[in-house]
């Protein structure tokens, strides 16, 4: 019972909030959703740090998408063998995994030895950064511990079956319950920052300005609608 | 031809007495606020200096504005856009706090709740960022009327051709003010970095605004704009910059930095320009040739064809007839005498100046000569207390021989109304000199000696029947959250009469002269 509760309920209950509350967000708080940037109060740590954090994220989350969304049986064809995917996620498993650790270490250290940085932070960011931060760990752990140092496990036989097994609402929560106790805490982890997402400054990922390659630069725009583009 | 019309100012660097008034008006207006403390949307420098913030017009530091690309087009000055992207994590242009200054208030509580002890109690300065005490060692006018030049104004970027001519020995140095506002560019470079498409160009009347519903707080805007009127607020994250008081122009009111400027040296006016040639134009190859290539893209509003274009492009005519009666058309083209700020930067800036006259003035009386005689004054122009290579360095692009051409009718102006006022008779030949008839001249000292208010400030209000959106300003808007700019505003009632919700009277915000 307390596995599907776990490993159904949860991940369910979590997708919902994440939805709902970005919905909620977008709807009533285009104001607050910003990056809350602090580099004009602190910036020599933070162009360290801050590079450095977000480009080990962006390599963690293409690792998970290759690692839980990628069945292994498509890797399998196109010839990658289990020990070619295995050299290649560890190895930049634990790249990405160093880069991450440093920069939210060199972000962290900055926010809270600073005092202009460490006054702008609010309950929500702590509370974030300690999710962020149990994420993270239980994550090396896995790579660096299981899979670096240790035996190894093969998560794409578990981990990844059960998550797809979420989005077409098959989801197996034995698969789980099997899975190592550092795969758990991690997925769990991982649950509550989902949770927490719409109402943190990570809201600002969604905000990419992609659109800014090709858009004009100048941009224009009428004080009021124009009569004839009323219609539009 | 596509006719746009353009709020823009012209000030009289001749009559800035560095009073501040400007600045303290905006701030009360604009920025009192947390999160903005160390912000001035206008402010006032003292020249030779470094300004606010540090140094800001060094744009190989600070990379703002436009530059050419090799194949001669135009390109933000911090780099392309996959750069621009990639620098998103951590702008290596941004300046910090410590590059404007650390906001400081004092502990005065103390001084009344101390308990009774031997020495008197003192209020000691508390950073507004931190809370901690603080050493105040710089502000937004720390430099005021060169204090501490001797040490800081040899690193302005403008002297940095002729650290030899200038002299910082207190009988021979020189100085005159530079209020700065934000310059509403024709072409903005912040605009044009936004990477969210959160800052815009009003088609109406060109005032550049961020849009705080979309701003992100990537701070491109921050870096790119090469005078750094644009500002982090770093309490809700978000770009914020002057608004060109944009409520006031709407009513058909001057911005506040102009309507309480005591030297009356502000000059507030529409300027039609022609948007299709507004690339062509910042992109001419020589800087030097960038103030005339902005010249040519106003537009001439006494010409039928653009009197035409303009009505097709849906401009109003009591708009088109205030672009004719523009005291900045009149300044910047008819006369010729004000110069935009830093044109190189190619953003073809819409804040004018007028160059300082009278300390050549002094000059020429400093020599024994007599400063009425024509050829005396046109001589001494290149022989100046402020050396008239640095007012180039500002106004263009180093380019000497207009600046030289300016002074020269503002003292001809002078001279020819002196002589009339004294002899009776104006000699003709100072005015042949620099091409200006006595009307003309005369009209011009009216403009900028007499200066009536009405003159100075040709507002035509904006169109209400289009202008539904001005409406909803009166239900409040967004921006009145905590932090925002709007916080301590005040709610309009409908009407407009400006009541306030608590029952107190406020400025009607609607006032139409005459």
């Amino acid at each position: 019972m307390s596995d599907f509760a776990l490993w159904v309920i949860a991940p369910y209950l979590a997708l919902t909030v994440f939805v709902v509350g970005h919905v909620w967000r977008w709807r009533t708080d285009q104001f607050g959703w910003t990056t809350r940037t602090t580099q004009v109060l602190e910036s020599r740590l933070l162009r360290l740090g801050s590079p450095l954090f977000h480009l080990g994220a962006f390599m963690a989350i293409g690792g998970h998408v290759l690692g839980l969304l990628v069945p292994k049986s498509w890797t399998e064809a196109v010839g990658v063998s289990e020990h070619l995917y295995h050299l290649v996620a560890v190895t930049a498993g634990t790249i990405a995994g160093v880069m991450v650790v440093a920069g939210l270490g060199l972000l962290l250290a900055r926010r809270f030895t600073n005092g202009r940085v460490r006054r702008t932070t609010t309950r929500m960011d702590k509370v974030l950064f300690t999710v962020l931060g149990a994420v993270i760990f239980f994550g090396m752990a896995e790579t660096v511990g299981v899979n670096l140092f240790g035996g190894g496990y093969d998560y794409r036989e578990t981990v990844a079956v059960w998550f797809r097994g979420i989005f077409y609402f098959q989801p197996e929560p034995d698969l789980m319950a099997g899975a190592p106790l550092v795969y758990q805490l991690h997925t769990l982890s991982a649950w509550v920052l989902i949770a927490l997402w719409p109402f943190t400054r990570l809201v600002h990922v969604w905000s990419a300005p992609i659109a800014y390659l090709w858009r004009p630069y100048v941009v224009y725009r009428r004080r009021a609608p124009a009569p004839r583009s009323v219609a539009r | 031809m596509r006719v746009m019309a353009q709020m823009a100012m012209v000030m009289n660097l001749d009559k800035c007495i560095g009073c501040h008034t400007c600045s303290v008006t905006c701030k009360q207006t604009w920025t009192n606020r947390d999160g903005v403390e160390y912000v001035w949307f206008n402010n006032v420098e003292t020249k030779p200096g470094i300004g606010y913030p540090k140094r800001y017009e060094d744009q190989d530091r600070w990379r703002g504005g436009w530059t050419l690309d090799r194949r001669g087009r135009l390109k933000l000055r911090a780099g392309g856009r996959i750069k621009r992207l990639v620098n998103l994590f951590a702008n290596p242009d941004l300046p910090t706090l410590d590059d404007y200054y650390e906001p400081a208030t004092y502990d005065y509580d103390t001084l009344i709740s101390a308990p009774a002890q031997e020495h008197t109690p003192v209020a000691r300065p508390k950073s507004m960022i931190t809370g901690e005490d603080m050493a105040i060692t710089w502000g937004a006018n720390w430099e005021d009327d060169l204090g501490g030049a001797p040490q800081h104004a040899p690193s302005d970027p403008n002297m940095k051709d002729l650290a030899d001519k200038v002299k910082m020995e207190f009988e021979q140095t020189f100085m005159f003010h530079l209020p700065r506002i934000c310059e509403h560019c024709i072409n903005p470079a912040c605009v044009s970095a936004c990477p969210s498409g959160a800052m815009y160009k009003r088609e109406e009347d060109g005032i550049v605004l961020v849009d705080q519903d979309r701003c992100r707080g990537w701070r491109a805007c921050v870096s790119s704009c090469p005078y750094k009127k644009v500002y982090v607020n770093h309490k809700t994250g978000k770009a914020e910059k002057c608004t060109f008081c944009f409520p006031r122009i709407e009513a058909g009111q001057p911005t506040v930095c102009g309507e309480t400027c005591v030297g009356r040296l502000r000059y507030i006016g529409l300027v039609l320009y022609d948007a299709d040639a507004v690339t062509e134009a910042a992109s001419v190859p020589d800087p030097r040739d960038l103030l005339e290539a902005q010249k040519k893209v106003f537009l001439d509003p006494n010409d039928p064809r653009v009197v035409a274009a303009a009505r097709a492009a849906g401009i109003h005519d009591d708009w088109i007839e205030a672009a004719r009666m523009s005291p900045v058309y009149r300044l910047a083209i008819d006369y010729g005498v004000a110069l935009p700020l830093h044109p190189e930067y190619r953003t073809m800036p819409m804040v004018w100046y007028i160059p300082p006259l009278s300390p050549v003035m002094d000059a020429v009386t400093g020599r024994g000569a007599d400063p009425d005689d024509a050829d005396e004054v046109f001589h001494a122009i290149t022989d100046l207390r402020i050396p008239i290579e640095y007012l180039a360095e500002l106004f263009t692009a180093g380019d000497t021989e207009v600046v030289a051409g300016v002074l020269m009718k503002l003292s001809a102006m002078r001279h020819h109304m002196r002589s009339r006022t004294i002899d009776g008779t104006p000699a003709a030949g100072v005015l042949d000199a620099v091409g200006m008839t006595a009307a003309e001249v005369e009209d011009m000292y009216r403009l900028l000696a007499i200066a009536k208010y009405e003159d100075r400030y040709v507002i035509p209000a904006a169109h209400k029947e289009d202008a539904a959106a001005l409406e909803a300003l009166a239900d409040g808007c967004s921006l009145d959250g905590d932090g925002g700019p709007g916080m301590t505003g005040f709610h309009m009632e409908g009407n407009a009469s400006g009541k306030r919700a608590d029952g107190r009277v406020g400025l009607p915000l609607f006032v139409r002269k005459g």
